[in-house]
């Protein structure tokens, strides 16, 4: 892999760190008036999700890291990894429990993700920002409680738990926005 | 292709706003506006600031270097008796991009012969409540500043003990360095971010290592260059020194920076002649300090990113 300089750093630069793949978050260069410069970098352990503040030397530089974000489709699970196809060449790939993360509470077959590989295999996965789910197990629906904010907790198809309102009941299709896990509305019926 | 400025119309009008209230305090005062060649035939030895260089023209015998700042030709026209001069003046240092870096960015650098750093201090602090208003002002030695925040003498302190209350704090890897580093990193890193709470903070009188072309005298027994830096809500927007006026010290001092970039494999650079000839005719005793325009201008318009106060900054320009 090439080598990246503390001034070629960027957002999004996959580098290796104390032999971890790690995705640079924010680069600020600090100089004082007269002498040495640095770069203050953030960065995420992209293996432990953990967030890194390194200092460096400005001029230095780090082996990039082999890590790819690929958009794919998940197929299935099989309980112990999850399958995951490149729909330009069928290419598939498994993903263990560490990859996936809490990822798999939003992923719906067929529905497109993004799976970040490392050495050419899954290292994580991120669900679409929304997904659209089917409510398995709810309280029984109050009709015409439109109106009140109240809410109740609902099982969805994944087995994702999120708070919905008192009026939807179990079959509805709700949008879902993976990032907070809060629910968005009613899918239209398609 | 996006041709449009970075900064606002508003933020424009503002830096013509404090370019003409700046003018106005110098000649209120008597100082003279002066302007200087930005090519020049060397570049500066600092082993921490590297010019960009002109290589190609009809022009040119050699290389030319651009401006890291307008110094030395400012202290040539002293020698000549220009008496007190300023100028407002681009310069250049490549490599250096950041939220508060732009490789091309403006200087502000006057030089007040008859004063001391002390003196100056005080008519940076005079023209920067004109530009920014009456904020509370603060004068705190290097000494003082490390001593109360951080519990070291930056002066006494050893190589270890300095490394060790930066890694306390800081990841810095494998990081290795000479005292100096550990200093600029600590003042840097942590100090900086605390005067961020403090109105007008001048720092003052260097470890003489830092001292760059300050003279250095005796306080309190211990050497100390008379170097300050002055920090507004956090932000570093000048550097003066109580000018060094000894040609044999100054030829000493570049040198010894040569020696420091071959030690750290960089390309030495010739000296600047002229400037030790105009200093062996005599430069009258004085202070100088220069000071980043656009970084005032960022003050002045409140803005955090020095990108948008400029009409093209580097990735448009």
């Amino acid at each position: 892999m090439a080598n990246y300089s503390t001034n070629e750093f960027r957002a999004g630069l996959k580098v290796m760190l104390d032999g971890e793949p790690c995705s640079i978050l924010d680069n600020e260069f600090v100089k004082p008036g007269k002498g040495q410069a640095f770069n203050r970098v953030k960065l995420r352990n992209l293996n432990t999700g953990r967030v890194w503040e390194r200092t460096f030397k400005s001029g230095e530089s780090l082996e990039g890291a082999d890590v790819m974000d690929r958009t794919m489709e998940y197929l299935y699970t099989d309980g112990e990894f999850w399958f995951f196809m490149e729909p330009d060449t069928f290419e598939q790939y498994q993903a263990d429990a560490k990859a996936v993360g809490d990822a798999h509470l939003w992923l719906k077959e067929q529905e497109k993700c993004e799976v970040t590989l490392y050495n050419g295999s899954p290292l994580s996965v991120a669900p679409p920002n929304f997904v659209e789910l089917e409510i398995v197990e709810t309280d029984p629906g109050l009709k015409g409680d439109t109106a009140q904010g109240g809410s109740k907790p609902a099982k969805l198809s994944t087995g994702a738990v999120v708070k919905v309102p008192l009026f939807l009941s179990e079959g509805e299709i709700i949008r879902v926005d993976t990032r907070t896990g809060e629910y968005q509305g009613r899918a239209s019926k398609s | 292709m996006d041709w449009k400025p970075a900064a606002t119309l508003d933020t424009l009008r503002a830096r013509a706003a404090l370019l003409q209230r700046i003018r106005e305090f110098f000649a209120g005062r008597g100082v003279l506006e002066v302007e200087t060649p930005l090519l020049c035939s060397t570049g500066v030895t600092d082993p921490s600031i590297e010019p960009l260089v002109v290589e190609r023209g009809e022009s040119l015998g050699a290389a030319r270097y651009l401006q890291t700042s307008p110094e030395y030709a400012m202290k040539r026209l002293l020698a000549a008796g220009s008496g007190p001069v300023f100028q407002v003046a681009r310069a250049f240092r490549d490599g250096e991009a950041g939220v508060r870096h732009n490789p091309e960015f403006t200087l502000l650098e006057w030089y007040r012969p008859g004063f001391d750093h002390h003196d100056l201090m005080r008519e940076v602090a005079q023209l920067l409540s004109v530009c920014l208003g009456e904020l509370p002002v603060e004068y705190c030695s290097y000494r003082a500043l490390f001593i109360d925040e951080l519990g070291l003498d930056p002066f006494t302190a050893g190589l270890q003990a300095l490394e060790a209350r930066a890694r306390e704090t800081l990841d810095v890897g494998a990081l290795k360095g000479d005292r100096d580093l550990w200093l600029d990193l600590l003042m840097s890193h942590l100090l900086e971010p605390r005067l961020a709470a403090r109105g007008m903070c001048f720092v003052y009188d260097y470890p003489p290592s830092q001292a760059a072309l300050a003279r250095i005298g005796q306080v309190d027994g211990v050497a100390v260059g008379h170097r300050f830096e002055v920090y507004v809500r956090g932000l570093e927007l000048a550097n003066g020194y109580w000018e060094l006026a000894d040609p044999a010290e100054q030829r000493q001092r570049f040198s010894a920076e040569n020696r420091r970039r071959r030690e750290h494999g960089m390309t030495e650079r010739p000296l600047d002649e002229a400037l030790l000839a105009a200093l062996s005719a005599g430069l009258p005793d004085c202070a100088g300090v220069a000071l980043g325009l656009d970084r005032l201008l960022m003050l002045v318009t409140g803005v955090g990113d020095i990108r948008e106060v400029l009409a093209f900054d580097w990735e448009r320009s």
